[in-house]
């Protein structure tokens, strides 16, 4: 039995009918979970002597917009002595988009997950300091949000060019 | 403008100690524009004197938003935005989206390709270390080692400039290969940059690593042990100066580094100057793997032949109808790729650098994520300067090697 099945193994008959389903992609495999087990799932992985993963590699999320559920919250996580990666899905509703913090596992989620708080606009319960990261304080909207235009720069021709540069966004006088 | 400065002391109130509040302690800020926070990186700092109670790294001052731009591109379109976050890794970022995007249409890349991208990821790693090495003597006070590392890494980007045609955005390596095969020139270049730097590396070494006003800046400086390291999720040259034997090229090896023969370097103590030695190390090690590929670089094609994916050479659309359809397909609408999603993992010169790529069946990117070291490493910038002094957190911050534009993206 590989490393990973053990895991797959341990997370089933830990949560049962929690666990979503269980994908396989190009030889990695992901576990969905419902978010009511994604922090003592953390822990069961982390704390597990047969398992080990000690090592959040990555936290992000995803738009499905306009599906539901909406977003999903995807860690991959990584077990240095074992030396293999397990990837963990949990899908999230529009109206209800909030799930528990797995900072106090792993230490480095508390970037991660203000990184995704502001770009997706995802909360985070129990997170010691959830402010935005990346875009300043009193930015509208979430970015990464499918719904959120790419943006551009308005093209400014002679008859409008005032009209346009005042509500351009640059430091003026 | 950012409106950054206006947040009041309330909302960080959490972060920072009560002393702070009664004003028995000083708040002090340090950048964004500041010459040793590497970029624009803002700390605020709690003083007690000249020692750090508390500091508070602020971020996203260089944030491009690539990874939404990328969504609007398609996949062949996007890779040339990954040149701009690592500024100091280009070639690794290219190697890393690109095995993502060859994991996803499960495509081959053929075997000189391959070889000839573990050159130009080691020669990377070489030059990123040596813009490392300079930074890092300049903050702890020695001039001359910045110039002597600049005109070494100037040889490996001429020798980037050569393949490419571009020092830093080469956008070189592509999903399927290369975009075309190294120029005659380039194994003898290669090779005069492997006899001439092995001794300027020992010369690098003899300036500092016996050096005792280097040694008084970084011995026992920013200690941090294993556990914790892994905790903050720190990874390549950051974690193995504590003792953790980890790096993606050797535990889950991509690109043929199976066959190469070479040693990870690995500290004890995690200060400073463990990871000033890891670094140092690393560039002889990197210098044995581009030797060893270079004398075992194959003949062969540099590009997949699989023409769903990789444009035709220029000399097949002459002639070529279907050739000139490809073409025509491949730079209008681009490829599709299944439907899925995949996270691929490569060792840059700062640590595990992961690409997490989405693919809703279209020639976009559903979603594109990258993982970057600097961003981890950034963050446990309060973990390790607390209890310094003002003077070392510049040590402390060069040591780390964090690169602005791969954390903010």
């Amino acid at each position: 039995m590989s490393q990973v099945e053990r895991a797959v193994q341990a997370l089933q008959a830990a949560f049962k009918d929690k666990v979503l389903s269980v994908d396989e992609f190009r030889d990695e495999t992901t576990v969905k979970l419902d978010r009511d087990v994604i922090l003592d799932a953390c822990k069961l992985l982390h704390d597990d002597e047969a398992l080990q993963y000690d090592f959040l590699a990555a936290l992000t999320a995803v738009d499905y917009w306009p599906q539901e559920p909406r977003f999903t919250v995807v860690y991959q996580l990584y077990s240095i002595p074992k030396r293999v990666f397990l990837g963990l899905g949990v899908p999230l509703q529009s109206e209800s988009a909030e799930i528990d913090t797995v900072e106090s596992v792993y230490a480095n989620a508390n970037w991660h997950e203000r990184e995704i708080f502001d770009l997706f606009g995802i909360t985070f319960k129990g997170h010691t300091d959830l402010r935005r990261i990346l875009m300043p304080k009193d930015w509208e909207g979430h970015p990464l949000r499918k719904d959120y235009p790419l943006g551009y720069e308005e093209v400014q021709f002679s008859f409008n060019f005032d009209e346009i540069d005042d509500r351009k966004p640059y430091a003026k006088e | 403008m950012r409106k950054e400065m206006d947040t009041t002391l309330e909302e960080l109130r959490h972060l920072v100690s009560d002393r702070a509040i009664e004003g028995e302690t000083m708040l002090l800020n340090m950048g964004p524009q500041h010459p040793s926070t590497h970029g624009v990186l803002r700390l605020l700092l709690e003083l007690d004197g000249e020692r750090v109670v508390n500091c508070v790294p602020d971020i996203g001052f260089l944030h491009t938003g690539i990874e939404k731009t990328m969504e609007a591109k398609t996949y062949t379109q996007a890779l040339v935005l990954t040149d701009r976050m690592d500024y100091l890794n280009n070639l690794g970022n290219n190697l890393c989206y690109c095995l993502a995007v060859e994991k996803l249409i499960e495509l081959d890349v053929p075997e000189r390709a391959q070889v000839i991208r573990v050159i130009l990821a080691e020669l990377q790693r070489i030059a990123s270390h040596l813009v490392f090495l300079a930074t890092h003597a300049l903050d702890t006070g020695a001039m001359s080692v910045f110039l002597y590392c600049f005109r070494e890494r100037e040889l490996i980007l001429d020798i980037f400039e050569m393949c490419s045609g571009q020092r830093m955005m080469t956008s070189y390596i592509r999903p399927g290969g290369l975009w075309r095969d190294v120029p005659a020139g380039f194994e003898d270049a290669v090779r005069d940059f492997i006899r001439i730097f092995p001794k300027r590396l020992k010369q690098y070494s003899d300036l500092l690593s016996g050096n005792p006003i280097y040694l008084s800046r970084a011995k026992n400086i920013g200690p941090i042990s294993g556990p914790e390291a892994v905790r903050w999720g720190l990874s390549g040259p950051n974690l193995r100066a504590t003792g953790v034997d980890f790096d993606l090229r050797k535990s889950n090896p991509y690109s043929g580094y199976e066959r190469y023969e070479f040693d990870v370097p690995v500290g004890s103590n995690g200060d400073v100057y463990d990871r000033y030695q890891m670094r140092l190390q690393e560039m002889g090690q990197a210098l044995r793997i581009v030797e060893q590929a270079l004398d075992n670089l194959p003949d062969g094609p540099v590009r997949s032949d699989n023409r769903k994916y990789v444009p035709p050479p220029r000399s097949e659309i002459g002639t070529s109808m279907e050739a000139l359809i490809h073409h025509f397909k491949l730079w209008t609408e681009g490829f599709s790729a299944p439907e899925g999603a995949v996270y691929v993992a490569v060792e840059s010169p700062r640590g595990e650098l992961g690409c997490y790529l989405v693919s809703d069946g279209g020639p976009k990117p559903y979603r594109a994520h990258f993982r970057t070291p600097s961003f981890c490493s950034i963050q446990a910038i309060p973990t390790l300067v607390r209890g310094f002094l003002v003077a070392d957190i510049v040590a402390i911050i060069s040591s780390l090697d964090a690169v602005l534009g791969d954390t903010d993206r």
